[in-house]
């Protein structure tokens, strides 16, 4: 006769390495007295333009220091891109790994001087998937998702939408030549995650620009206080 | 391929809590996950089996219990399963939820070791 296997319980989070890691990076931020934000898309959703722009307006409108890492699969495209802001700009690349975790993160802030940063913004790797696992130490998570790509993504990618703080649709100044029925997204993102706060951005004229950053100044002081 | 970092993690978890049993042969792990988890099963399972290779974990495998979404709904003043992932709303009166309160789970809660 054979013993059957013993079955001993444990308690192991999977992500507690990260999540450790991550906590460092909050208490790290919260003491240099910078406000971290967290973008996540797709790919093509406008979200290297969307940040362009916000790093220009904080930077050169109200006089902020603000700082970007950008997570790639492998080229640089869009930290070139988003060097044009003027504001330091540093990329992480990923390789194969189709997200960051807060390692990476930690690893590529080396030798910054975070007290000497208002903003610092975190580009995700675009993938709507496999970021929403990795907290990496940010005080706000952003989701977006262009007026090109359909009203049903929040309804196709419910965990994203559900790790994410606010939504932002991008791209509006082309709502009108693809049909986008706002009210439907609106919709989905309720569906969702009731409640959440959605924000309608065009990266190309600046529309709804400043209601974000309003909110995202407030958010700000809100934390730092 | 997050799946592949996660199915390292478990491994992880796995050689510590095995380390703690004096090294004992682990024959399964238990995985609890929820919907919000942002696991796959099926994805996670080919990654964790690539993963186990070359490891003392080749013969070992993953056991998944899926936890359920549990959220809070204001109107009930309580905790409430709620209809989906796509639909955050109370099973019992209906209404938006407004938090979740289980669902996010991902831990190894068991390991199966030879006697
Ligand atoms: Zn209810």
């Amino acid at each position: 006769m054979t013993t059957p296997p013993r079955l001993v319980q444990v308690r192991h989070r999977v992500l507690k390495q990260n999540d450790l890691v991550a906590r460092g990076l909050r208490s790290r931020f919260r003491e240099a007295g910078v406000y971290v934000v967290s973008l996540v898309s797709g790919p093509g959703s406008g979200k290297t333009a969307f940040l362009e722009r916000v790093l220009t307006t904080l930077r050169v409108r109200d006089g902020l220091r603000v700082a970007a890492l950008v997570g790639d699969l492998a080229t640089d495209n869009d930290a070139r891109r988003l060097a044009r802001s003027r504001a330091p700009v540093r990329q992480i690349t990923t390789g194969t790994v189709c997200h960051l975790d807060a390692a990476m993160v930690s690893a590529a802030l080396d030798g910054w001087r975070l007290e000497e940063l208002d903003y610092l913004f975190i580009e995700n790797v675009g993938n709507l998937v496999c970021p929403s696992t990795f907290d990496l130490g940010e005080d706000l998570r952003l989701v977006l998702f262009s007026v090109t790509e359909g009203e049903d993504k929040p309804l196709k990618y419910p965990t994203i939408f559900h790790t994410a703080d606010e939504a932002i649709i991008t791209k509006t100044d082309l709502a009108p030549a693809v049909e986008f029925d706002a009210e439907a997204a609106h919709r989905g993102v309720e569906s969702v995650r009731p409640g959440m706060a959605i924000f309608e951005v065009s990266a190309k004229t600046g529309e709804g620009l400043d209601r974000w950053l309003d909110a995202l100044s407030a958010r700000r002081s809100g934390a730092l206080g | 391929m997050h799946e592949l970092s996660i199915a390292l993690a478990i491994l992880d978890a796995a050689s510590e809590e095995a380390a703690r049993l004096d090294g004992a042969r682990v024959l399964a792990i238990h995985l609890r996950f929820g919907p919000l988890s942002g696991v796959v099963e099926e994805a996670l399972r080919s990654a964790f089996e690539l993963a186990r290779e070359g490891t003392p974990f080749g013969e070992t495998s993953l056991v998944f219990e899926a936890v359920p979404l549990v959220a809070f709904c204001p109107s009930c003043d309580a905790e409430r399963p709620v209809a989906s992932i796509r639909h955050l709303r109370c099973a019992e009166c209906g209404g938006p939820a407004s938090h979740v309160v289980r669902g996010r789970e991902l831990e190894v809660v068991a390991l199966e070791v030879e006697p």
